[in-house]
Order: C-alpha cells, then sequence, then structure tokens
C-alpha cells in the first residue's frame, strides 16, 4: 500500500456537495482531490475531498464564503 | 413524416444531445458510487446539470434540484410528499392524469379534499375562482402552467401570489412550458416545479425532476441506495439525495444537460417566438374552415397547441388519415386530460391535437393546414 501521511479530510452529506467542493477547489486554483470517505470517520459511504493540512483554513473560508454545507474538517492519517 | 406532436415528445433533438448521450454511455460509472475517473465524470455532469436547471427556472439552489424519470415521478414526489391525511388541496379542470390521479390517491388513501378551478368550453379558467376555493385548510395549489390539451397558459405568478397569500404552498407541472415560457419560482412564488426533459427540453426521455424552494418538509416517495450514509436505516435528510433513491438516469442526464445549452444558446425567447409563430400560422389557416371547430383562448399567452376537431368525425379516425394519408404525426383521443375533455364538451369525440417545436418549418405547418382542408371537406 501507499505510504500514509496526514491528510485533511473534507466530509459531506451529499455527493453534490463533494463535487460542489471540486468544482469550487478548481475555480479558486486550491489543490486536493475527491476520494472514498476514509473508513475511520465512517462506514458510510461517498466521498470525501482530500488537502493538505494547512489548506484547512482556506477551505473552511471557501465553504462559509459559499454556503457549501460541509459534514466536518478531520486530519487523519491515510 | 411532419412532426407535429412535439407536446408528446420532441423526436427532432439538437445533435449535441444526442453526442452526450453516446459518449456519457461509454464513459460513465454510477454518479455518487466511488471516486474512480467513471463515477466522478458521471457525478460532475449531474452537479453541472443540477445548476444549469436551477438557472433556467430561478431556483435559488441547485442542490435544490432532484432528478426524476419524468414530470410524473417529480408530481408523485411532490404531492404525497407535502400534502398529509386531512389537508385539503385545490387544483384545475386543466390538469393532466400525472397530477389528477396523485390527487384522487391521496382523497383515496388519506381522505384529502380536492377542490377544482372549472374550465368553461374553450379550456379557459377565471382567476377569481382561485380566491373562491381556496380555503382556510387548503395545503397546496397543483397548476399546469399550460394545457397540455389546448395549450392555453395560466398566469402562474398571479396564482402563485394567491396561493401564498392564503398559507398554501404552490406546486407547479411545467411539462408543457419548461424550456418555451419563461419560468421564475421567485417571481411566480413556486414551492415544487416539476417538469419534464424530452419535451421543449429537447432532451432524453427518461429525465426530468423536481426544483424545490425553500426549506420543505417532503416526504421520499422512494427510498433507498444512495451512494452515501449507507448504514443509516432512513433515507438521508439533505437535497438532493433525499428525493434521489436509486441510479439516475447519468446518460439521459448528460442529453439534458446538452439540451440545455443547446437552449440557452438560442435562447428561449427565440424558441418560444418561433414555436408561436408556426401555431398561430396553423391557428390562422384552419379556424375558419367549414366544419372544423378549434379550442383554446388565442388571445393570451400560450404554449405551441392547436386542438381541433373535424365535424364529428372521431379524433382516432382523422389523426389515422393524417398520419397514414398525409404522413403528418399528431394526437388524437383523450390527452389523458379527462376534466378538460368534459369541459370542452369533448368526452365523446376526443380531439385532434398538433403541437409545434423548434425543428418544425412553415412549409410543414402549410401542409398540415392543406391536410385539415382536405379532410374537413
Amino acid at each position: 500500500m501507499r505510504e500514509k501521511k496526514v491528510w485533511l479530510v473534507v466530509t459531506f452529506h451529499t455527493t453534490a456537495a463533494a463535487i460542489g467542493m471540486e468544482k469550487l477547489c478548481a475555480a479558486r486554483g486550491v489543490a486536493g482531490r475527491l476520494i472514498p470517505v476514509p473508513r475511520a470517520l465512517t462506514a458510510d459511504c461517498g466521498m470525501a475531498w482530500r488537502a493538505e493540512p494547512a489548506a484547512r483554513a482556506a477551505l473552511e473560508a471557501l465553504a462559509a464564503e459559499e454556503g457549501l454545507e460541509v459534514e466536518g474538517f478531520y486530519e487523519l492519517l491515510i | 413524416m411532419i412532426y407535429l406532436d412535439n407536446a408528446a415528445t420532441t423526436v427532432r433533438k439538437p445533435p449535441q444531445v444526442i453526442d452526450a448521450v453516446v459518449r456519457a454511455m461509454g464513459s460513465f460509472g454510477n454518479s455518487a458510487r466511488g471516486t474512480h475517473e467513471g463515477a466522478l465524470t458521471a457525478s460532475r455532469t449531474i452537479y453541472d446539470a443540477r445548476g444549469k436547471i436551477a438557472a433556467l427556472f430561478g431556483c435559488p439552489r441547485a442542490d435544490h434540484v432532484a432528478f426524476t424519470a419524468n414530470s410524473t415521478e417529480a408530481l408523485n414526489i411532490a404531492i404525497s410528499g407535502l400534502v398529509r391525511a386531512g389537508d385539503r388541496v385545490l387544483s384545475t379542470d386543466l390538469e393532466h392524469n400525472s397530477v389528477l390521479r396523485p390527487l384522487y390517491r391521496l382523497r383515496d388513501e388519506r381522505g384529502v379534499a380536492l377542490d377544482f378551478v372549472p374550465a368553461d368550453r374553450q379550456g379557459s379558467i377565471d382567476y377569481a375562482d382561485f380566491e373562491r376555493l381556496l380555503h382556510p385548510d387548503t395545503r397546496a395549489v397543483v397548476c399546469t402552467h399550460a394545457s397540455n390539451l389546448t395549450g392555453n397558459a395560466v398566469d402562474l405568478a398571479r396564482v402563485g401570489a394567491l396561493a401564498h397569500a392564503h398559507g398554501a404552498l404552490f406546486i407547479v407541472d411545467a411539462s408543457q412550458s419548461a424550456g418555451v415560457l419563461p419560468i421564475d419560482m421567485e417571481q411566480m412564488h413556486i414551492d415544487a416545479l416539476c417538469f419534464t426533459g424530452h419535451k421543449s427540453l429537447m432532451g432524453p426521455q427518461g429525465t426530468g425532476g423536481l426544483c424545490l424552494r425553500g426549506e420543505l418538509d417532503i416526504l421520499p416517495w422512494k427510498v433507498g441506495g444512495t451512494g452515501v450514509q449507507t448504514y443509516s436505516e432512513r433515507q438521508p435528510e439533505q437535497l438532493p439525495v433525499r428525493l434521489e433513491a436509486g441510479t439516475l438516469n447519468g446518460h439521459g442526464i448528460a442529453g439534458l444537460s446538452a439540451a440545455l445549452d443547446f437552449i440557452n444558446e438560442v435562447g428561449i425567447e427565440t424558441i418560444h417566438a418561433h414555436e408561436t409563430a408556426l401555431m398561430r400560422r396553423f391557428y390562422e389557416g384552419v379556424r375558419a374552415l367549414p366544419n372544423v371547430q378549434v379550442y383554446g383562448d388565442f388571445a393570451r399567452e400560450r404554449a405551441a397547441v392547436v386542438v381541433l376537431n373535424i365535424g364529428d368525425c372521431d379524433s382516432g379516425e382523422v389523426a389515422d388519415a393524417l398520419a397514414e394519408d398525409y404522413g403528418i404525426a399528431t394526437r388524437s383521443g383523450a390527452h389523458c386530460a379527462p376534466r378538460l375533455h368534459r369541459a370542452l364538451g369533448t368526452e365523446g369525440q376526443g380531439a385532434v391535437r398538433f403541437s409545434f417545436g423548434w425543428y418544425n418549418t412553415e412549409a410543414e405547418t402549410d401542409a398540415a393546414i392543406r391536410a385539415v382542408e382536405e379532410l374537413a371537406r
């Protein structure tokens, strides 16, 4: 398996919100990508946004600014 | 074939719609089911389509656009999801069975009381009747934007304002108007807008949806797989997934998305003007013919539909002659509009509906006029 490192993981209630985050980040040049929700967070399915932990403040501001509903921000070794 | 049955479905689609469906069928995974490229491509396309629908209809939130298979499914979700046992609902004689049957079922199964704004012999309604029939316990007004039988349009802003003034929700069936008549959910006070993708939106069959304004407590009509919240025993609360159990028609929605691009490029005003010009050309060509009776109000805004009868001929025989002898496709019979046919007095005879679309021409319209003229002799 790939070597693990600490990532910021942003989770959502809906796929629409996850894709919305991807669109927003692409438009604003914020790095990251969609991944399956880590099962350490929930055994439920779904997708999450994975980014460098340093991006947290920028992503929180972006979500708040655009009214994007985020379920949670987590830092995980994955 | 001269296709004048666009109110049933548009046969000719913009080429980019067909291309988009073909591309999607060769590349789409299941939307909301994973983060590999195939699944994400489907999810992204559907996300974009939601945004385009929201923009077209003035729906304040793109994630309040839920995709369905058609208007009927959207109307079932809206009506059965918003009306509770013992409520009262106001509707009209103009409605299609996709509105009427869900309402009749609520009446039979949940004791919902129904009131109907009557139509006259030209299929027109009196707006004062909405005021008269709105009761303190009226939970919702369910109304079509344009009759699928006569083409008569309803002033939605006026009805929506009346509904809200009486504390009722406003549910709209936009099957005959989406893509050709302007719709603004905010300005028209529409709480739930139900549309189909395969008629004047010129998308594939099997596409449609429901747009919701505001935070409505709407019960899902179906529950099941969503790709999220797997271990919850209940359907997720959040829109749009709350109303979208099961795999979406991603291939169809890709086509619908391309159709929306086409409509935005051409402009719904241009499309409406073209269809209206053909509809009026046809109307003027047949209205004074001896033995021809045209139904409907042609003095106001309307969809591009002309419905008529020839003498006392069975409408099915007329439509069959048009198809077999002239190669003209129309729709005869009752058009799933039982209350309006009764109002027009055409329950026995039915009527022959000519409906015009973006791809019809003046030459086709003139051929249809000549055919009616010959058949009416």
